[in-house]
């Protein structure tokens, strides 16, 4: 399969990105391609124009300021995963990353472009609703900061405007008194999840929960926090029974419905058995990192 | 309709816009017009007859259209010739040394018989070429070199014989 006709254009600069999208209702951004692509050569997407933003300088690299993972939009998975600073400042990126895709596609995506692509069963952004992060935005009518929370509408739909470009993702820093865990289910690695949950914890210094942040993919249209269990846990020592009581509650959040990889049955099973292991995962790595 | 007059129907240029790329293809400098939409895979096959990288699925999930693009493993199937414009591409086909010796991973899945008919192999070997150029340890068991290959499909082996050549051309590579 090929992709069908389009113009493509690779500005410099990110000004000059934002008017070239802006000059065309049916212009699409490239940066790594690794889902855009695909969706062009089974025609699921026909862009008339593609801005190709790889040779913009502006928009490479990471950085980690005021307790924040800033990631620019050609940062490709690969680099983040590898990147010894962001795992030092926040170990769930990294954990989260491996199970994007393969090594050779994570060489090539892009962490901002698996935030834009938005896919309801993607990794990257149940990080960043987990992590409450946000995505900053440019167009012809200036910047803004999207919130991870407003963020995600539905599979594949974002609040990004279509004349604008995501310029870069901002992830907190995993505090000292936290710990975190993600994990998913999927048939082969490197599938998107059939379900996935990440899980943040902190702890009290008397070995109660004081915040536990909890979300999943795979289960709805989109990323998701799971608000009851999170309540259930919060004060906690996380006993079995608190631990099943959440599960519980989260499977409740399901909605898929059966389709050809899991049935809705099933994917409740498989995020209240996450939100269990995932659970006492973070605990114990808070305990870890409490301790050293 | 004779074949004269149907051949005088056909459109004879295409009417795609075109794109001047310079790149590095295996340590040689290319320079074509190509049209926009040509995909990294098809300009190393039709263009370059660099025949090595092959092409399955075109939506990347086999891994057989596996190249290295600045030295990092990549499909070239998702990848736009555009795309490519001042990178080094590196393919199957600069691998051995000039006078036929096997590159180490080559040499390996000759010995442990990880191939049979041929056509996921290059992937294979270009996804495994660009894990060993990174830096960073190996996971050597059976399930590191599974998640390794997980990128690209065999349909004969089983796979058995080519998780022992990983380890084989980590031996052979100082990689072990």
């Amino acid at each position: 399969m090929k992709p069908p006709l389009f113009r493509y254009q690779a500005p410099r600069t990110l000004k000059e990105a934002v008017v070239a999208l802006a000059s065309d209702p049916d212009a699409m951004v490239l940066a790594g391609g690794q889902s855009l692509l695909p969706a062009m050569n089974f025609r699921l997407a026909n862009p008339s124009l593609l801005v190709d933003i790889q040779h913009v300088a502006e928009l490479k690299g990471i950085a980690i300021e005021g307790g924040q993972i800033i990631v620019k939009a050609m940062t490709r998975h690969r680099e983040l995963e590898l990147d010894e600073r962001v795992r030092a400042a926040n170990p769930l990126l990294n954990e989260a990353m491996a199970h994007v895709a393969h090594i050779p596609i994570r060489n090539r995506g892009t962490v901002v472009g698996s935030l834009c692509h938005a896919d309801g069963a993607a990794e990257v952004p149940l990080v960043l609703v987990l992590l409450g992060g946000s995505v900053l935005v440019e167009g012809p009518a200036g910047r803004r900061e999207i919130a991870a929370d407003e963020f995600f509408r539905f599979h594949l739909t974002t609040t990004r405007r279509r004349d604008e470009i995501a310029f870069e993702a901002r992830f907190p820093v995993l505090r000292a008194d936290s710990g975190s865990a993600f994990d998913e289910v999927t048939r082969r690695h490197g599938d998107y999840a059939i379900a996935g949950v990440g899980a943040v914890v902190r702890m009290n210094a008397d070995g109660r929960t004081s915040e536990v942040r909890l979300a999943a993919c795979g289960v709805t249209s989109r990323p998701i926090r799971l608000p009851e269990a999170e309540k259930l846990l919060t004060g906690t020592a996380l006993s079995e029974a608190d631990l099943k009581a959440a599960g519980r509650a989260a499977a409740e959040a399901v909605t898929a419905p059966d389709d050809m990889h899991a049935s809705n049955a099933y994917r409740r099973r498989a995020v209240a058995t996450l939100v269990r292991r995932m659970a006492a995962k973070a605990v114990t790595r808070a305990r870890e990192r409490i301790g050293r | 309709m004779t074949r004269g007059n149907l051949q005088r129907r056909l459109a004879q240029t295409s009417d795609d816009p075109t794109l001047e790329v310079s790149l590095t293809v295996n340590g040689e400098r290319v320079e074509r017009v190509v049209s926009v939409r040509m995909l990294l895979s098809d300009f190393l096959r039709h263009e370059l007859r660099l025949t090595g990288t092959h092409v399955g699925c075109e939506h990347g999930i086999c891994g057989c259209c596996t190249v290295l693009i600045d030295g990092k493993s990549g499909r070239s199937c998702l990848t736009l010739v555009a795309q490519a414009q001042g990178a080094e591409v590196t393919t199957i086909e600069a691998l051995a040394a000039e006078d036929g010796r096997l590159h180490a991973i080559q040499q390996a899945f000759k010995e442990c018989h990880a191939l049979q008919c041929g056509f996921c192999t290059p992937g294979m070997i270009m996804n495994i070429f660009g894990r060993f150029n990174e830096p960073q340890a190996l996971d050597l068991t059976d399930d590191g070199i599974r998640t390794m290959l997980s990128g690209n499909l065999c349909r004969c082996t089983g796979y058995v014989n080519i998780i022992a050549a990983v380890r084989r051309a980590a031996q052979l590579a100082g990689r072990a």
